[in-house]
């Protein structure tokens, strides 16, 4: 079991108080786009995920507290949070996410 | 060597020393008529059968780690074909019929034990889907049959029958062939009988890379080990498809998820069968070592790692509790967690790829070892033939395009 830094309580919560919400920065297509849209675009949009093996940005819900939804990235080989960041923010670019992996490591020294 | 009462005497009066290597640890080729990447179950079945029984005997198996050492030997050996929609009863049931006498042609004991599996109805909702469940199977020709509470309780003694619990037992399906089987032996046999036909069978070969021709086809693969030329290349990556997939430049409908098991220690023998019960959602048999195995669904999330977090098992073990009171004091010995790719209907996708000359067997969620024969037969036949045969024909992978899935999700025979 880990902690989880919630963006929103901003403090870190044991991980039975979340739950996994999928892939993150998934736009679901407008009604619009979903009538001109192509089957396999379809097909793209509602089954297609990264899955990636490493850096995955993803949402998470604290469920079992303040109920909100949020983003966060997370090595899915060693389950380690790298990040966590508020609904709407834009997706975190590599720079961002190295160095936020520095400062987590620095943090980890001083402790 | 054939294995046999005769060569187990004999090598026990040398005292067990003298026993031949079971498979020769292989350096790579420069070039093979077919390639199997993955070296779990599915995977040297599929080069087993390729040479067996599609003529193709210049095969290499290329696994990351050592063989079996990936989901076929972390899952809870559970054997099955009761699931509801014909397309997978075909899949299921070619399986199950190959599991039996699969001991004897390997000439490898598994320990394929069909002790029965008994799928538990707890509400009157259990009841009716088992109930179609059993008349759907008996259709397609699947041995399912309905037991009431009494029968339940005379086939399988631990069980607390007693209509005053949270969860009572108000009947159950029971599939006489199915069963367990020792999960070990099925890659270790199955690398053996491969070796002898003439397969390869290369450890510690991580596949980096997929080299194509500038018409699209796969030419080979670049590996630890260097570049292996090859025109046909099977999949069978389990948890790690999508990466391997990437590397062809496609995109899987999957995703990888722990699925988490543990056991007891080892008690005298007390389960006489498989007892699974989606309500509760938990599963448990006993091994012939005497351990009660015990599994339930996959993790939340996503994960590569290989293991999971501890509550989920205590969640597990207190859905056992709950059905059987009995097992309350067991303690536990271990735990293992593997890393099974979900598609989105909990079918699996057996076939061809977009990628001329790449094939793939992947998307068993939590249900692959019961698989491993049947799926291993039918990646081979599709790698032999460059066509699937009509068992794995509607496991493509259009169906997520076309729509025509192959819902198990929403059947749920099993607890996913």
């Amino acid at each position: 079991m880990f902690e989880i830094h919630c963006p929103y309580c901003n403090e870190k919560r044991s991980e039975i108080e979340f739950a996994y919400a999928g892939e993150a920065h998934y736009v679901r297509p407008t009604a619009q786009e979903q009538t001109e849209m192509s089957d396999e675009d379809w097909s793209r949009y509602m089954f297609i995920r990264d899955n990636i093996r490493g850096e995955h940005a993803e949402r998470w819900w604290h469920n079992s507290g303040c109920n909100m939804f949020f983003n966060a990235i997370r090595d899915t080989v060693t389950d380690k949070f790298v990040m966590t960041y508020k609904m709407g923010q834009p997706r975190r670019t590599e720079t961002q996410i190295e160095a936020a992996r520095k400062n987590n490591a620095e943090q980890k020294a001083k402790s | 060597m054939k294995y046999s009462a005769i060569s187990l005497f004999a090598n026990a009066l040398s005292g067990h020393k003298k026993w031949p290597v079971q498979f020769p640890d292989k350096e790579p080729k420069k070039e093979y008529d077919a390639i199997i990447v993955g070296g779990g179950g599915h995977g040297l079945g599929a080069a087993y059968y390729l040479a067996k029984r599609y003529g193709i005997t210049n095969v290499a198996v290329l696994e990351k780690g050592w063989i079996g050492g990936g989901n076929t030997g972390r899952n809870t050996t559970i054997i099955r074909s009761n699931y509801l929609f014909d397309e997978s009863a075909a899949m299921y049931d070619h399986a199950v019929d190959l599991w039996d006498g699969l001991g004897q042609e390997l000439n490898y004991n598994l320990m394929f034990s069909k002790r029965g599996v008994l799928m538990l109805a707890h509400n009157v909702h259990d009841v009716q889907s088992f109930q179609r469940h059993v008349h759907a199977n008996r259709l397609n020709g699947v041995d399912n049959k309905w037991l009431s509470p009494e029968e339940c309780k005379a086939f399988c003694p631990p069980l607390d029958i007693s209509p005053h619990r949270r969860y009572p037992v108000m009947g159950g399906a029971l599939q006489m062939r199915a069963g367990t089987a020792r999960h070990d032996s099925v890659a270790w046999g199955y690398a053996r009988a491969a070796s002898k036909l003439g397969v390869d069978i290369i450890q510690n070969c991580k596949v980096i890379g997929i080299r194509r021709d500038p018409d699209g086809a796969v030419e080979g693969v670049e590996t630890e080990k260097g570049y292996i030329a090859s025109k046909k290349i099977g999949v069978s990556a389990a948890g790690n498809t999508s990466v391997v997939m990437e590397m062809a430049g496609l995109r899987f409908p999957l995703e990888s998820y722990p699925l988490q098991a543990l056991v007891s220690e080892p008690v005298k023998p007390v389960m006489p069968c498989v007892v699974m019960s989606n309500a509760v959602h938990a599963y448990i048999s006993q091994s012939d070592k005497g351990e009660l195995v015990i599994g339930a669904g996959t993790d939340q999330y996503t994960s590569y790692s290989q293991r999971g977090p501890l509550h989920l098992q205590e969640h597990n073990v207190a859905a056992i509790c709950e059905i059987f009171p009995i097992f309350k004091r067991q303690r536990m010995l271990r735990s293992w967690g593997g890393i099974v790719d979900v598609t989105p209907d909990r079918s699996p996708i057996v076939g061809k790829t977009p990628v001329k000359g790449l094939y793939v067997n992947c998307g068993w969620g939590t249900g692959g070892f019961k698989a491993t024969p049947g799926a291993a037969d039918m990646l081979a036949y599709t790698v032999a033939h460059d066509a699937p045969h009509k068992i794995n024909a509607p496991f493509n992978l259009d169906r997520f395009v076309g729509g025509r899935l192959i819902d198990e999700a929403a059947a749920a025979a099993v607890a996913h």
